[in-house]
């Protein structure tokens, strides 16, 4: 993986010196509360319900083993002992005091973690496919292209000040894992017949008030062009993106305005403009970064281990983890873990203090140094041996983290809601984990298959419910939390907007009424159809029926 | 009359601004040099550089700097606004200001100008700032070096991260 060198600890310890400056003259009441808001914005500095939230940025959702363990330890010292991962593959502490944070970030920098463009209407840090470099199914590192743009993006001093926020995910992998149509700009690798490697660039997807799916607006980009067409579209966005009004000021909204082909005609004509030498990335510097990510030190395995066989045949709850919660490596002999933060009953994506130190450990152990966190919430051990694996799922089991319910009904997405954030209309969690319950049952939940459910509690759709298979959204009714369902939508390489299903339910009808929906879905299911297949094969009017039967 | 602060050799240092921004309201002062709107200047920069005066240009946020291209080898100033500090359109006409226009002439900050964005204004090519929040010349340079490394070219000719590394 991508170690900093003197040169990125340097910018690190200049970014943290110039906060604890801004803080102290906020402290000092040299900075008012408007003057200090987007300084600490910049930071990852939030101001919620009850206290400051600093989110921390998870570069392409990679961490190391030290920095897990420096993460474990800020969420006990600094917070109330545990950290929530978002769908951004960040991670939030949300019980922060102002005073704290310079320390934080000092913390987080010996490590080589920040808060750098977490927050803010800047190039967000970049996602990519949490499978990166362990799957069989891509055609290059994602994380090597994701490297190249943190860098570029970091501290940008002409798009730093866009329009509105601005997201970009990568994948390498036709199974897409990380919401790639449904980003500002997703970037998805490909190589063409003769094995040239390009990407297909996706622009103006999004979420919140206005959900689309992105359009493509280049088939097929060479690779190493890759940082001058970024410069020529966020270029356009920056000139010609709105900026009279906040709900409208996505780069979607200007793609939709213009048309993706007039768009994609302007960032052509801008690209021919710029200078591609000065732009692009030397390959020299390309090659220094893949470099870096060519070094996992795999043993070579047979493709099938005696250990893990057994374990399987003896041991259900390993069996059934297996099932669910391992996936297959490039390499033979090893697997991927998917590790599950949506235990039933527990808020979705948050991990405690002594849960993050193991599955350090059992990075360390077992992984090759090496954690991932996913945008659904979850972590990943990428690199595990089959022999390792009864003794993985062991230490899993103790820590609380061997929920085998990957991509399953209970595995729900959701923002902190009303409990946490300050924009909520309505709470997420409590809904989250009242419909888990109803899938606790875990070869209920195995029967019903895969089934992303997600939650999100405003319309700013953080919790992505447009993407999926079920939605929920919470509203506020004249003080009162309700809900409104849809139904339809994915996130993933066959990406969709969900279908509003009635009227919003109250609280306590939610669960109920995603229980009806998969029954239903139960009932007319053809052969292993999925949810989202049965529902874009049948239609609404099944689903509406069952739910709403009671009001006819 | 508002503090000046040059960029120049690479040293941030207060000056006597010569300069008198006239808006499209004001009569015409009498002096050697003047910082007009785009529109104003469309209608009488000709003759007032005819006269012999020294003319600069305010270009708003929403004016495209391609409107100045063919009238930039003329301008003494270049002044971008920023309407708002978040409004980031200037960090665009700047740095076409410079790299794809290659305009030499003074490029100034104006308007919601704070020393948090010192940094960034001086690598999209800005040597002139009008700073709003009341920053001494010190204070400024101070935040427009703060980072030791950068990682991306930019207008300022800066070796970013990769340059350094090679």
């Amino acid at each position: 993986m991508y170690l900093y060198d003197a040169l990125d600890k340097e910018f690190l310890a200049d970014r943290s010196a110039e906060f604890r400056g801004q803080v102290a003259r906020r402290l000092a009441g040299e900075l008012s509360e408007d003057q200090f808001k987007p300084l600490r914005l910049m930071n990852g500095l939030y101001l919620q319900l009850h206290a400051y939230m600093l989110r921390v940025a998870i570069p392409y959702g990679s961490l190391n083993v030290v920095q897990a363990r420096r993460l474990a330890d800020i969420a006990r010292r600094y917070d109330k002992g545990y950290g929530h991962f978002t769908t951004r593959q960040n991670i939030q502490f949300n019980w922060i005091k102002l005073a704290d944070a310079p320390d934080i970030l000092d913390q987080l920098a010996e490590v080589d973690l920040h808060a750098i463009q977490t927050s803010g209407n800047c190039i967000r840090n970049v996602t990519a496919d949490p499978y990166a470099g362990a799957t069989a199914e891509e055609v290059d590192d994602p994380r090597v292209w994701s490297e190249v743009i943190r860098q570029w993006s970091t501290l940008h001093p002409e798009f730093s000040f866009l329009p509105r926020k601005f997201k970009i995910a990568i994948t390498a992998a036709p199974r897409d894992r990380t919401a790639a149509r449904v980003h500002d700009i997703g970037l998805v690798a490909r190589r063409d017949r003769d094995g040239t490697l390009g990407f297909e660039v996706i622009v103006g997807g999004g979420q919140g008030r206005t959900p689309y799916v992105g359009p493509t607006i280049k088939e097929h980009l060479p690779a190493g062009r890759l940082l001058s067409y970024l410069q020529a579209v966020l270029r356009v966005y920056n000139r010609y993106g709105r900026r009279d009004n906040i709900y409208k000021a996505r780069i979607k909204i200007l793609v939709a305005a213009l048309g993706a082909e007039e768009f994609a005609r302007q960032v052509e004509e801008e690209w021919g403009k710029i200078d591609a030498a000065r732009a692009d990335l030397p390959d020299t510097e390309l090659a220094r970064i893949r470099g870096a990510f060519a070094t996992t030190p795999f043993e070579t395995l047979p493709a099938t281990s005696a250990i893990f066989e057994a374990n399987k045949a003896a041991d259900p709850a390993f069996a059934r983890f297996v099932r669910n919660n391992v996936k297959p490596h490039k390499k033979s002999g090893y697997a991927i873990v998917e590790v599950s933060l949506k235990a039933i009953g527990h808020t979705p994506g948050d991990a405690t203090a002594d849960q993050l130190e193991v599955a350090a450990d059992l990075a360390e152990r077992y992984s090759l140094n090496d954690l991932r966190v996913t945008h659904a919430q979850n972590l990943v051990l990428p690199h595990v041996k089959l022999d390792d694996l009864p003794v993985v799922h062991a230490a899993l089991q103790k820590a609380g983290l061997a929920t085998a319910n990957i991509d399953l009904a209970s595995d729900i997405i959701a923002c902190p809601g009303l409990d946490y954030c300050a924009l909520a209309n309505a709470r997420a969690i409590p809904v989250a984990q009242h419909i888990a319950q109803k899938f606790a049952d875990a070869d209920h939940a195995e029967k019903v298959g895969e089934l992303k459910i997600k939650i999100s509690g405003c319309i700013n759709a953080c919790g992505h419910h447009h993407v999926a298979h079920i939605g929920v959204l919470g509203v506020d009714k004249k003080g009162e939390e309700f809900y409104q369902l849809s139904l339809g939508g994915s996130g993933a390489e066959d990406a969709s907007i969900a279908q509003i299903l009635g009227p919003a339910l109250p609280a306590d009808k939610v669960a109920e009424a995603v229980d009806t929906l998969v029954d239903k879905y139960l009932s007319v299911r053809e052969g292993d159809e999925r949810f989202l297949d049965t529902f874009r094969r049948v239609g609404m009017a099944p689903f509406k029926e069952a739910v709403y039967a009671d009001a006819h | 009359m508002p503090t000046l602060i040059k960029l120049a050799g690479g040293a941030f240092a207060q000056v006597e601004d010569d300069f008198v921004h006239v808006t499209d309201e004001d009569d015409a002062p009498n002096v050697d040099a003047v910082i007009l709107s785009l529109a104003r200047f469309q209608a009488e920069g000709e003759a007032l550089l005819a006269a012999g005066r020294k003319v600069g240009v305010r270009l708003e946020s929403d004016q495209a700097v391609e409107d100045l291209s063919y009238d930039l080898p003329r301008l003494s100033v270049v002044a971008v606004a920023f309407p708002k500090f978040r409004d980031g359109r200037a960090f665009t006409s700047a740095t076409l200001l410079r790299e794809r226009f290659g305009y030499r002439g003074e490029v100034r900050a104006v308007g919601d100008v704070f020393r948090e964005q010192a940094g960034f204004m001086v690598r999209c090519g800005f040597d002139a700032f009008e700073p709003s929040d009341g920053s001494t010349a010190d204070e400024w340079g101070k935040a427009a070096k703060r980072f030791r490394h950068v990682y991306q070219r930019a207008a300022d000719g800066r070796a970013p991260a990769f340059e350094e590394r090679a």
